[in-house]
């Protein structure tokens, strides 16, 4: 027998099995269909939900603490003896 | 937003109801050519195509466009690929074949997929399938005398690291 032939012959033996689909097969089906869909749709809120948290937790953080703004300086002494006017001077010692 | 997810609801269930008509009484023997049962006591591939029924209705328009027998098919097929099958004495047609040589079998032939086609949802080369695929008709047409059934396990390694 040819390849053809063969392959023909095998799918007849397959189609040949009766087969009866069982009346509460469909219903069932549907009934864990909609459980998992339930599940997507309450862990894709559920994602949703963590993501404005954390963006809401963010900015609030962001506007008490400004990150962007430049601290003050700790290095830098305080400046004294400035009158409009005047250039600050470096006395000679006497 | 309730309402709408309503009406998609209904409308899904409806499309549902109408696939499952026209497609579960082949894809139910797909499942029981695949487990080896009998046709009146089949309780795996009951579980099997109930299983893939309801992946089915849970992705019904994701993607959209996509072909709802192709992804219930696809979904038989990969789960009774991974699942160990603790097998009692294996039945019909092709009781003398081995899980993955059943499973080529039935996707080629009976599905009618190419060897391609196959060989992508299996994870296997073309050259496998078409190997597999021969020996399997052979076998099926001039079983060997006294053979036993090959035992089950998992049939696919996960070839992906």
């Amino acid at each position: 027998m040819i390849r053809p032939e063969r392959e023909a012959a095998v799918r007849r033996l397959m189609e040949a099995v009766p087969v009866g689909v069982p009346p509460e097969l469909p219903g069932e089906a549907v009934r864990r269909g909609a459980r998992l869909l339930r599940l997507r749709r309450a862990g894709r809120r559920l994602l949703w939900l963590v993501l404005c948290a954390a963006a809401a937790a963010f900015l609030t953080w962001a506007a008490l603490t400004r990150p962007w703004a430049e601290p003050p300086s700790l290095t830098t002494p305080p400046v004294s003896g400035w009158q409009a006017g005047m250039s600050l001077t470096c006395r000679a010692p006497a | 937003m309730r309402d709408r997810r309503g009406v998609r609801d209904a409308r899904r269930a409806q499309e549902f109801g109408g696939f499952i008509a026209g497609a579960a009484g082949r894809l139910l023997l797909t499942a029981t050519l695949l487990t080896a049962e009998a046709p009146d006591a089949n309780p795996r591939a009951r579980r099997l195509l109930t299983r893939a029924l309801a992946h089915t209705y849970a992705h019904w328009d994701h993607p959209p466009g996509e072909d709802p027998y192709d992804r219930a098919r696809g979904h038989l097929a990969t789960h009774y690929a991974h699942a160990v099958w603790h097998r009692s004495r294996p039945h019909g047609p092709l009781a003398a074949l081995s899980p993955r040589e059943r499973l080529v079998l039935v996707l080629r032939l009976y599905e009618g997929l190419a060897d391609e086609q196959t060989a992508a949802l299996l994870g296997l080369p073309a050259d496998r399938v078409r190997a597999l695929c021969d020996r399997a008709t052979a076998t099926v047409l001039h079983p060997p005398p006294g053979a036993v059934p090959r035992a089950g396990g998992p049939l696919l390694r996960r070839l992906q690291p």
